[in-house]
């Protein structure tokens, strides 16, 4: 029970369980772990919503349809399991503005709400533009030694230190 | 029916596996805004640590599932206008939100409300922006300088195995140098 309320595992374990993960992922599903297409298809059923059928005719949304996936339920999945993991070790606390934000920004909620905004923007819309994310090329796509995967996450990260330089 | 081709089973399947991916995610410590941030400012190396023995488990573990025809790749399709220039896009923004796709919705199920109420409206929006200017970067950027599906053994005509040592032993090299330097 210790392993399930401990605050924190070593690292490499917790990589390992997920690289072990995702080769369950591929025998039982044929899919590997990712994580932004589940987003695609949220802003498509959202529109759809929004603005009827017409909004599910764009080119994108035929190639990625607006629908509940082994992805989606992927994606509902990781905010239950790391719910549980938190309430398993007393983490569960609502906090606006990280720590280190609030060093260079200062402890303003909206400004820190309004940059995460902006953040998940270029994130969303970078992770769709590269076909795939941290977990999808970062993870999933380098361990199948894709070369698109190794181009991405050094892009990934290449963007990420000069943005996190500039920042902070 | 097969598994693979049943829906129903998968998003079950999908469901478990997420709960698996979510809790090790939180467990790993890389679901906290300052965990990521400092990685890019090279302050702490969680995040380099659990993404790379991932790839180390997992690589060893789909080329042997592989072999044993248990398993099928599926290396996703690249190019420069596309995987680079999205990449460094990627980036910018990993750095100002402080979270990824999979952390974002991990860190907001745990109480951290800029992931909740910044972070993933705003990746519904950069998703539906997408979608909206796909059929504009497809004409204009997405192929250029493309490198197709292919793997690096394909690439540069070598065994698997033999790429996936020289990885392992180099990643593991790393993870020595990165202890013993209390990192």
């Amino acid at each position: 029970m210790e392993l399930f309320t401990a605050h924190i595992w070593s690292p490499y374990a917790a990589g390992a369980i997920i690289g072990l993960l995702n080769c369950v992922a591929i025998v039982v599903s044929d899919k590997f772990i990712g994580c932004s297409t589940a987003f695609s298809r949220s802003s498509g059923m959202l529109e759809t919503f929004a603005r009827g059928a017409a909004a599910a005719e764009r080119p994108y949304y035929k190639k990625f349809t607006p629908e509940i996936d082994w992805e989606w339920m992927l994606v509902a999945g990781i905010a239950a399991g790391a719910f549980l993991s938190a309430l398993l070790s007393g983490g569960l606390q609502a906090v606006w503005v990280p720590g280190l934000w609030a060093e260079t920004f200062g402890h303003s909620a909206p400004l820190r709400v309004a940059a995460a905004f902006a953040g998940g923007v270029l994130v969303a819309f970078g992770a769709r533009w590269a076909g795939g994310c941290t977990s999808g090329h970062g993870i999933s796509g380098t361990m199948q030694l894709a070369a698109s995967s190794w181009v991405a996450v050094l892009c990934f990260f290449a963007g990420g230190i000069a943005t996190a330089m500039l920042l902070y | 029916m097969t598994l693979h081709t049943n829906k129903r089973a998968q998003r079950i399947i999908g469901f478990v596996i997420g709960i698996g991916f979510g809790f090790a995610l939180h467990k790993g410590g890389v679901t906290d805004f300052d965990v990521i941030v400092n990685q890019l400012l090279f302050r702490d190396f969680t995040v380099v640590k659990i993404m790379l023995s991932a790839m180390i488990t997992g690589m060893a573990g789909v080329y042997l599932l592989r072999h044993f025809s248990l398993a099928k790749l599926h290396p996703k399709p690249g190019s420069l206008g596309s995987t680079a220039a999205g990449g460094l896009v990627f980036g910018a923004g990993f750095a100002l939100l402080g979270y990824c796709p999979g952390t974002v919705v991990a860190a907001a199920a745990h109480g951290r409300l800029d992931a909740l109420c910044g972070g993933v409206p705003g990746m519904l929006a950069g998703a539906a922006l997408f979608a909206a200017w796909y059929p504009r970067l497809a004409a204009a950027v997405l192929n250029r300088g493309s490198f197709g599906e292919r793997t690096l053994p394909e690439i540069f005509n070598v065994c698997p195995w033999r790429i996936i040592i020289i990885i392992e032993v180099a990643v593991l090299a790393l993870f020595y140098w990165l202890e013993h330097a209390g990192l």
